[in-house]
């Protein structure tokens, strides 16, 4: 065939077309949709169990190790996810090349600057000894 | 230039509606609101980081009416996402894609997340009285 003979030994191999990627996307999606499923109903309990709660009592729930560490992985796999679903969504409906990939560029740095702010709000917490007043 | 005349796909609301795509829609719009609902949950943290007026300002808004009801609306948009979600996994195991199934897994998505958003709501407003 044709194809073959022109692609490079070296494109082959990789296997991957003119999209340039493969199933990265798709596989990253999905696993970050699996630790979601837990984290989520964790993180849902938790937000229930803390309704209208005093701020001394989420500060001590999350100076635990525990809570500190899951919380701080739900914000991690929450914002992969959201960048990786949004990413489709701004491909599929945003039209102008443009105004695409401007959009992109913006919601990728977005989601990483409030993932790293959500991440930062959570070690204070667990590290900081803060005032608390009534 | 003058467009070529091709014929054209009727628009959008010429199809019939359909449960597998009014989820399939829904599956992004909710997904879409959760992002949202994301940064105020960041805004929660940092407030509950940062001080108590903070704090303060952050729960005010959201046991206010308007909070309330974006807080209805992201758990619906969660237990949606969440059971929806889940379908999707199912399906990509290569299971479940025949009709029948496709209707009973969705309708089991619409009473799931409509029952988890009624239990959890309820739940969050005892705990919060």
């Amino acid at each position: 065939m044709a194809e073959t003979r022109l692609r490079s030994p070296l494109g082959r191999a990789i296997g991957l077309g003119s999209a340039k990627e493969g199933v990265e996307h798709w596989w990253a999606q999905r696993v970050s949709a699996v630790a979601l499923v837990v984290l989520g109903l964790w993180f849902a309990a938790s937000l229930i169990a803390h309704a209208g709660a005093e701020r001394s009592a989420v500060i001590l729930w999350l100076q635990s190790p525990v809570p500190a560490v899951l919380a701080i992985l739900l914000l991690i796999a929450l914002f992969y996810h959201a960048a990786l679903g949004l990413q489709v969504v701004i491909e599929d409906y945003v039209q102008p090349e443009w105004l695409k990939v401007s959009s992109l560029v913006a919601m990728r740095l977005i989601c990483f600057a409030v993932a790293v702010a959500g991440i930062y709000a959570v070690l204070r917490i667990a590290f900081v000894r803060l005032a608390v007043g009534g | 230039m003058t467009p070529a005349q091709r014929p054209l796909s009727p628009h959008l609301q010429i199809y019939q509606w359909q449960l597998t795509s009014v989820l399939s829609i829904t599956h992004r719009m909710t997904g879409i609101a959760l992002s949202v609902g994301a940064l105020f949950l960041v805004w929660w943290l940092l407030a509950a980081a940062t001080s108590d007026g903070a704090f303060a300002a952050a729960q005010w808004f959201f046991g206010s009416w308007l909070g309330l009801l974006m807080l209805l609306g992201w758990t619906f948009c969660f237990f949606f996402h969440l059971a929806n979600g889940i379908r999707h996994l199912v399906w990509d195991t290569g299971r479940g894609f025949d009709l029948p199934t496709a209707y009973a897994s969705g309708w089991a998505v619409v009473a799931a997340s409509a029952a988890l958003t009624v239990v959890a709501f309820i739940a969050g407003l005892v705990m919060r009285s």
